[in-house]
This record gives structure tokens, C-alpha cells and sequence, in this order.
């Protein structure tokens, strides 16, 4: 188990420097380059060509990558923004922590809204406890993030005046975003979550515990639910694509400062820096979160703990 | 050995069964019937709701409720949002369709080529994958569509890339177990080269999977495509996109809820049909999985 | 006679989906001996595992019904039973073992915990190191190391995860075992191997047993009494002697011998029994073997054959039981 925890922990280093290249491959086709946008349109050519020099803009996109990994690693330097020309660091660290207590929020409420529901729907199957969650899961399933968030806004702050509609100050604030964050996925959990539950009940082991006289409680809860929780667990991973993509919403529609709004932001000033450094830490929080998901279901599932302990690294 | 028409005999009544089942779920069929009600309008949109007046303005009869004239009401432009919302529909649907279908053949081609050649190219194309699905699914939308601009090409690559990699795994994971049939190793035996194997035994049985999961991510995309309007990253103004739609109707909310809600039910409604059928595929194509 | 552990009388289980009903089990009467082992023989669909669900009350609770018939374990009505009286059964009197031990384990459990939990279900407030003692106990008796007690189900092979079964199933040393099909997901060399521990142990421990199988070798080496099971019905039952021995049998009974390969005899065809077991959906009116049946007459497409007793052996067939 451990050699599989450190394993996995040093493949994070190159999937973290795979995850810089392709973004900056991808943005290497964008037009424009630094110094015009630093120094504006009026800029004469020459300065402008020293510049991108002396910033590097002319080397090989390897190098380029190198030299930008380098920076990243070493000095927590981002380069300049475009737009306000300060530090990108310094301007978008905050905001990140914003994101990421936000986005960890909704994760959290996903999986134990969810999970329990998803549970109780499948042991009480057919009953109201099923029919009413599932149902709802299912026609949340088909809301996205920012109509779901549109209509809290319209309907708790507007209408009732419940709760604030911008800002960060207070626990209200928190409330309608993170709960528009996390719906969908819970939803999209309680689906996932009864059908992996169901599917673990009918297994042989299952019978094999009611033969050895265990009662229907022992059975549902000991043996049907530690397995079917893995896959479940595997499925929250994948659901944090999405739950980002509600957290960005969630800034947009609440005022959040979180990067997620910063990003979308910079984009119509083509703030080249900004962006890159946004993304490329967002996705670093992701990949390390996905390890975790990854650590937990290994460590739930003694499969494979053996098949990692047997592989060398 | 299958002759070819057997196999297709085969296919024709597996086909009848797995219509006669779907037909049994009375929410796949409410899911088909909404579907082509919606296509249909959108197919027609012309004759029902012109281009013109999803586009003209007329300040003089803006932020008006639903009318006769108008029957879902007028934005701030004074443009009729029935219009928009069906020519918005257009777009929304056929950006779907068309990224899930390109997503979907290009992530079952490297899934089935991962799958059925193993090895190094497996390795490859899968840590590649790893990568890819190391950058969440928005950031890396969002990449695209600043590097190349807004556009409806564009878009569509940049779905396309967002949402291949569901398929990649599922259709290796599918190839996997059928390589390892015999009848697999027989046609082998026969002489049937590797492209021609994977194309006639191995995808025609992966087929079920991957219809059931194309389908739900054509409502999966319908969501994100407008998720993407919403935060201006998806087809630029002033195109009727709902997303875009409903991005305009924040400002309004106050006056005019309905130019929120109106578009905001559009997108439920069709997400959810589409839902609906997919779910309705998914249990008529394999019957063990309800209890 | 000895008194008799189990008797099932008259017993009819049906499976019920939206689609049809199934008729599993068609009016059976069973009767096991203490201390005996019976063997329930048939093909695969014949309802041996139905029966043996049956008797434990574990058919799936969504589609199995048993229509009507009683079954008596040690003189009780296990029909009748309330719920914590059969939880109290299952495990600790009358025990199961499936047929594929692949997927009778749970994957996140260690064996040891497996064990030890059946032990635990029935002995309320016994103490840690006594239940520690039993399953190293149990695992000595299917000769597992006792040392491997806390691996997990899939680092044992095909062979000792089944052990491991037979331990958890006698764990509590129970009056009855029924062991449907314990070695045919086995290989051959280790189905031996299984046997004669089961063999050991049902000798040592006293164990009555019913032992579902198909494989008339397994019947002949541990079996005191036999019942033949086809298409839901009894069609012969006897000692073992009366099955292996006797002139008399029903037709099916000589397709089960005639289509073992025999090393000994003379290089003669296989004879198969033609064609397959009726659609349990839709069962005929009078015999079920009679489209199969090298023997069949007029009556048996009509009316449904009684059984015909002589002694310990009877047998339903038309052929016996009419008086010339």
C-alpha cells in the first residue's frame, strides 16, 4: 500500500508537466504576442521586437515551455499580466484559495447530499424514499448549474430577500452558491449511488452472508454498501470536471472573486498570463484531488492494494 | 461460422426486441414523443417563427409578457423570444449532435485501437489520456475558445476534445473483453485482418454501450454548450443561443422573469427527453440491469 | 427407517417475472435421513438449487413463490417460521455451500473475518479469543494455514476459496448441509480433492447432507440415498444401491447412466439423451419426459404418470405403475 501511495504521488510530476505542455501548446496557436499587448498598439515595431526578445517570445515553444516550468517551480513566477501589469501570482493566488474553499464546499455537500439518499432509495426501493428522491435526481439531472443558480437568485434574494446575492462576508453568502455547485452532482450521486447499491445487493456474496443467517440490516449495510461504495467513489472523481465548471458559473452569477471568474474575465482582454496560470493551477488542484479519490478507493478495496504491491514501480 | 446474412438477421430482430422493450417504458417513449415535438419545431422554425423576428428589433414593444402577437413575450430589444428560443434551439442541437457524434468516433477509434493492440500504443495513447483528463473538462474549453476564437468550428473542436475521452475508456474496457472471445480468435484463424476484425465482430457488439452513453451525452452537451454561452465562450452574440439567452435575461430578472424562465425550461425540457430516451435505451438494450 | 432431519412434502415454487411465471419446482417429496447424505440429481434447470433455496427460505424475495407444500426441519415447519427464528437457523443448524466460489466470498472482507462472522452470528457474547480459535479451528479442517486468515478472497485460488466456504459453512457445525454443486466450478484434479474433505468432514462431524450434483461419479462415492430431478419433479428416488444396482429405472435415469463415458468398456457411442428439458414456462400436461422418452406410449402424452414404490425405490413413470 504504501509503495503504491508513493507511487502514484511521484506520477504526479509528470502528469502536472504533460498538463503545462498541452496548455501551452494550446495557447501557442493564440495571435498576438506579449510585448504588443504590454506595451500597447501605438508601440513602435523596433520596441516591440526587443521586447519579445527580451522576453523570450521568439525562442522554440520547448524552450519556451522549459523556461516557463523553470519559473513556474522555482521562483512562484507567473510572469506580468497583460491587462494590469502586475505579478499574475500575486493577483491570482487569492482568489484560487476563494475557488478552492468554494469547489471543496460543493464537493463535500455532493456526496453527502447524494450518497445517503442514493443509499436509502435503493434499500427501500419502490417506496416513497425512492421514488420522490429519484425522480427529483432525475429532472435535476437535466439544470445546469448556472439556471439552478438564476433561479435562487430569483427566488431567495429577489423575491423572499433571504439571502445576499453578492459578496463573501457572511455564512449566507455561501448558501446559494454552494448549493448551486453541488446539486447537479449530488443528483447525478444519487443515481449512481442506487444503482451501484442495487447491483451489490443481488450479488452471490450477498446471499452467502443471508445463508449464514445474517439479518437483512447486517447484510445491506456490512456487505452490500463497502462495495458498492467503490465504484461510487471512482464516480465523484469523474463528477469534478463538472463541479468546476459550476464552481466558475457559481463566481460569475454570485460576484464570487474566485479564479474561476477571474479566468472568464481576462479572456475578452486577452490576457494571455492570467489565463495560463489560472488553468494550470486549477488543474493541478484537480489532479491532486483525483490522487486522493484514487488513494481512498485503494485503500477501501484490497484488490488493489495487492495489485500495486505486487507491480513493481 | 456467421455468414453475413445471418448476422444480419440477427441484427433485424435483436432491433424489433430491443424497440418492443423500449416501447414498454412509458418515460422513454414521453422522452421520444418531446424529442420530435422539439425537432420538429426546430425543423420548421422558418415557417413558424421567421429568422427575421428572432433578430429584428423594436424597442417599441420591448420587455413586454407573453401576448397574443408574442406568446412567450418580447426581450429587451424588443425581439420575440419565442423566435429566439427556437432558432437558439437549432444551434444548441446541432452543436450537440454534432460534437457528440465527432467525440464519439474519435474516442472509440483510439479506445478500439488502445483496446485491441495493446502494448505500447495502449500505454501511450492511454497516459495521454491520463493528461487530458487531468485538465477539467471547462478550463480546457475555455483554452481553446480563447486560442482560437468564438465561432461555431471551434466550438465544436473544443467539445469534441472535452468529451472524447468518456468514450475511450469505455470502448477499450468493451474491445478487452471481446478480443479475448473465441470467435474473436477464430476469425483470426481464419485470415480476417485486425481492421477488418475490430469493425465486424468487436464494434458491433460495443455498440450498445456506446449508443446508450452517446445518447446521455447529447444532453450532457446541450447543458455544457449552454453552460459555455452563458459565460460567453460559446457562439458570440448576437446569435439566439439560450445559454446567451439567459445571460441577457440576469439583468431583466427583476422586470421580466420570463425571458429567465422561458429559455430555462427549453434547455430542461430537452436535456430531459433526451435523458429519458437514453435511459429508456439503456434498460431496452440490457434487460438484467432492472431488478 | 432413521428419523428424519428434513421433509419436504408436496412442494411447489414458482418464479414470477412481468414477462411469464416459471414453474421451478412441481410437487416434490424429499426426505433426508439424520446422518445421511441424499443426493439430488439432475440437469441444470431441473429446480435442484430451487429446492435447496427453498428449504432455507433464500429464493429472491421479487420472484420467488412458494405456491404450497410443507417443509419440516427436525419435526419444525420452516414455513412458518418468523423471521428471527430462521436468521437463527440459517448458518448455525442448516448450512449452504453455492456452487461458484468465485463470487460466495466478499471481495472486501478477509477469509477470516468471513469465518468468524458466522461463528459470531450465533453465539452471542463469546469471547474474541474463543472465536479465534474456531476459525483457525475450521481453516485446519480444510487445511488452510491458519496464518492466512487474514488475506483477502481473491489471493486464494479457485480451489481454497470453496474451502473456505465448506469452513465458514460448518463453522457452526450444523445438523444439515446442503451443498449445491460445491465442486463443479472447480477443476477436476482439485474437485477430488474437495470431495473427500467434504466427505471427511461430514463423517467426523456427523453432518446430514444434501448434495445437489449432476455428476453421477460424486453420488456413487458419498451418497446414502439419491432423488432424480427432472423438470421440476422427482422422477426416481432410492438408496444408492437401488440407483446403481436396481434392474428397474425410469427412462431418464438410464439416459443419465448410458451418457457417462466409461474408461472400462469396450470403445461404444455416447448415447445422449435427445432433445432438452421443456420450457418450465409452458410444461406439458402429461409427462414432461415423454418427447424425450424412448419409451413413451399413448397415456403419457395425456396424463401424468404416479409414482410407482417398491420399497426404498420409487419411480413416476407409466411403465411401473400400471398393472399389466
Amino acid at each position: 500500500m504504501y509503495r503504491y501511495v508513493v507511487k502514484r504521488v511521484l506520477f504526479l510530476i509528470p502528469t502536472i508537466l504533460g498538463v503545462v505542455f498541452i496548455i501551452l501548446l494550446t495557447m501557442n496557436f493564440t495571435p498576438g504576442d506579449p510585448a504588443r499587448a504590454l506595451l500597447g498598439e501605438s508601440a513602435p515595431q523596433a520596441d516591440v521586437d526587443a521586447m519579445n526578445h527580451e522576453l523570450g517570445y521568439d525562442l522554440p515553444f520547448t524552450e519556451k515551455y522549459v523556461n516557463y516550468v523553470k519559473n513556474m517551480v522555482v521562483h512562484q513566477d507567473f510572469g506580468v499580466s497583460y491587462f494590469t501589469k502586475q505579478s499574475v501570482f500575486d493577483e491570482v493566488w487569492p482568489r484560487y484559495i476563494v475557488t478552492i474553499k468554494l469547489a471543496f464546499l460543493g464537493v463535500f455537500l455532493a456526496a453527502a447530499l447524494g450518497i445517503p439518499l442514493g443509499i436509502y432509495a435503493a434499500v427501500r426501493q419502490y417506496s416513497l424514499w425512492d421514488t420522490i428522491p429519484s425522480l427529483m435526481a432525475f429532472l435535476l439531472a437535466a439544470v445546469p448549474a448556472f439556471v439552478l443558480g438564476m433561479v435562487f437568485l430569483f427566488y431567495f434574494s429577489l423575491k423572499l430577500n433571504w439571502l445576499p446575492s453578492y459578496g463573501m462576508d457572511t455564512w449566507k453568502n455561501y448558501v446559494m452558491p454552494a448549493l448551486a455547485i453541488s446539486i447537479p452532482p449530488a443528483a447525478m450521486n444519487l443515481r449512481f449511488t442506487k444503482s451501484s447499491m442495487l447491483e451489490s445487493i443481488r450479488q452471490d456474496y450477498v446471499r452467502t452472508a443471508r445463508a449464514k443467517g445474517a439479518s437483512e440490516r447486517v447484510v445491506i449495510w456490512k456487505h452490500a454498501l463497502k462495495n458498492a461504495l467503490l465504484p461510487v467513489i471512482t464516480n465523484i472523481g469523474l463528477s469534478l470536471g463538472s463541479l468546476i465548471a459550476g464552481a466558475v458559473v457559481a463566481e460569475k452569477l454570485f460576484s464570487i472573486p474566485g479564479i474561476g471568474s477571474l479566468i472568464v474575465d481576462r479572456i475578452s482582454y486577452k490576457d494571455e498570463p492570467v489565463i495560463i496560470a489560472g488553468t494550470i493551477l486549477i488543474a493541478i488542484c484537480f489532479t491532486i484531488v483525483m490522487l486522493i479519490v484514487d488513494l481512498i478507493y485503494a485503500w477501501i478495496d484490497p484488490r488493489i492494494r495487492a495489485k500495486y504491491a505486487r507491480t513493481k514501480g | 461460422m456467421e455468414t453475413v446474412a445471418a448476422v444480419q438477421f440477427k441484427k433485424q430482430s435483436q432491433t424489433k426486441e430491443v424497440w418492443r422493450r423500449f416501447r414498454k417504458s412509458k418515460g422513454a417513449v414521453a422522452g421520444l414523443l418531446m424529442l420530435s415535438v422539439i425537432v420538429f419545431l426546430l425543423v420548421f422554425a422558418d415557417f413558424i417563427a421567421p429568422y427575421a423576428q428572432a433578430t429584428q428589433q423594436d424597442l417599441a414593444i420591448k420587455l413586454q409578457g407573453p401576448s397574443f402577437g408574442h406568446i412567450l413575450g418580447t426581450d429587451a430589444f424588443g425581439r420575440d423570444l419565442f423566435a429566439r428560443i427556437v432558432h437558439g434551439g437549432r444551434t444548441s442541437l446541432s452543436i450537440a449532435v454534432l460534437a457528440t457524434i465527432s467525440s464519439c468516433i474519435l474516442g472509440s477509434a483510439l479506445g478500439a485501437i488502445a483496446g485491441y493492440f495493446g502494448g505500447k500504443v495502449d500505454s501511450l495513447i492511454m497516459r495521454t489520456l491520463d493528461i487530458f483528463m487531468s485538465i477539467p473538462d471547462i478550463l480546457f474549453t475555455m483554452a481553446v475558445v480563447f486560442a482560437l476564437g468564438a465561432g461555431f468550428i471551434n466550438l465544436l473542436l473544443a467539445l469534441t476534445l472535452a468529451y472524447f475521452t468518456n468514450y475511450v475508456r469505455l470502448v477499450r474496457s468493451q474491445v478487452l473483453n471481446l478480443a479475448e472471445l473465441d470467435y474473436v480468435e477464430a476469425a483470426r484463424a481464419g485470415g480476417s485482418g485486425s481492421t477488418r476484425i475490430i469493425i465486424t465482430h468487436i464494434l458491433p457488439n460495443a455498440m450498445g454501450v456506446i449508443i446508450v452513453n452517446t445518447t446521455l451525452n447529447v444532453a450532457k452537451i446541450i447543458l455544457y454548450e449552454s453552460t459555455l454561452s452563458f459565460l460567453g465562450l460559446g457562439m458570440p452574440p448576437p446569435a439566439p443561443e439560450w445559454g446567451l439567452l439567459l445571460a441577457d435575461a440576469r439583468e431583466y430578472m427583476r422586470v421580466a422573469p420570463y425571458l429567465m424562465f422561458f429559455p430555462a425550461m427549453a434547455i430542461v425540457l430537452c436535456a430531459t427527453s433526451v435523458n429519458l430516451i437514453g435511459d429508456g435505451l439503456r434498460d431496452a438494450l440490457d434487460p438484467h440491469l432492472k431488478s | 427407517m432413521s428419523e428424519a432431519i428434513l421433509e419436504i412434502k408436496d412442494l411447489w415454487v414458482i418464479y414470477k417475472t412481468d414477462l411469464e411465471t416459471v414453474a421451478a419446482v412441481n410437487g416434490i417429496d424429499l426426505r433426508i435421513g439424520k446422518g445421511k447424505t441424499m443426493g439430488l440429481v439432475g440437469e441444470t434447470g431441473a429446480g435442484k438449487t430451487t429446492t435447496a433455496l427453498s428449504i432455507l427460505r433464500l429464493l429472491p424475495s421479487n420472484t420467488g413463490r412458494i405456491l404450497k407444500g410443507s417443509i419440516r426441519f427436525q419435526g419444525e415447519d420452516i414455513m412458518g417460521m418468523n423471521e428471527a427464528r430462521i436468521h437463527a437457523i440459517r448458518g448455525d443448524k442448516i448450512a449452504m455451500v453455492f456452487q461458484d466460489p468465485m463470487t460466495s466470498l466478499n471481495p472486501v472482507m478477509t477469509v477470516g473475518e468471513q469465518i468468524a462472522e458466522a461463528i459470531l452470528l450465533h453465539n452471542e457474547g463469546i469471547k474474541t479469543a474463543e472465536v479465534d480459535r474456531r476459525v483457525d479451528d475450521m481453516l485446519g479442517m480444510v487445511g488452510i494455514q491458519a496464518s492466512r486468515k487474514g488475506e483477502y478472497p481473491h489471493q486464494f485460488s479457485g480451489g481454497m476459496k470453496q474451502r473456505v466456504v465448506i469452513a465458514m459453512a460448518l463453522a457452526c457445525e450444523p445438523e444439515l448441509l446442503i451443498a449445491d454443486e460445491p465442486t463443479t466450478a472447480l477443476d477436476v484434479t482439485i474437485q477430488a480433492q474437495v470431495l473427500t474433505m467434504i466427505k471427511d468432514l461430514r463423517d467426523r462431524l456427523g453432518t446430514s447432507m444434501l448434495m445437489i450434483t449432476h455428476n453421477l461419479g460424486i453420488v456413487a462415492k458419498i451418497c446414502d440415498d439419491v432423488a432424480v430431478m427432472y423438470a421440476g419433479e422427482i422422477v426416481e428416488s432410492g438408496t444408492v444401491e437401488d440407483l446403481f444396482l436396481g434392474k428397474r429405472h425410469h427412462p431418464y435415469t438410464d439416459g443419465l447412466f448410458g451418457s457417462i463415458p466409461s474408461l472400462t468398456s469396450r470403445a461404444t457411442r455416447l448415447t445422449p439423451i435427445p432433445g432438452l428439458m421443456p420450457d418450465p414456462s409452458n410444461l406439458p400436461k402429461g409427462c414432461a419426459f415423454e418427447e424425450r422418452c424412448a419409451h413413451r406410449m399413448e397415456i403419457c402424452l395425456k396424463q401424468h404418470p404416479q409414482k410407482a414404490t417398491e420399497g426404498t425405490h420409487s419411480i413416476l413413470c407409466h411403465l411401473y405403475g400400471e398393472k399389466p
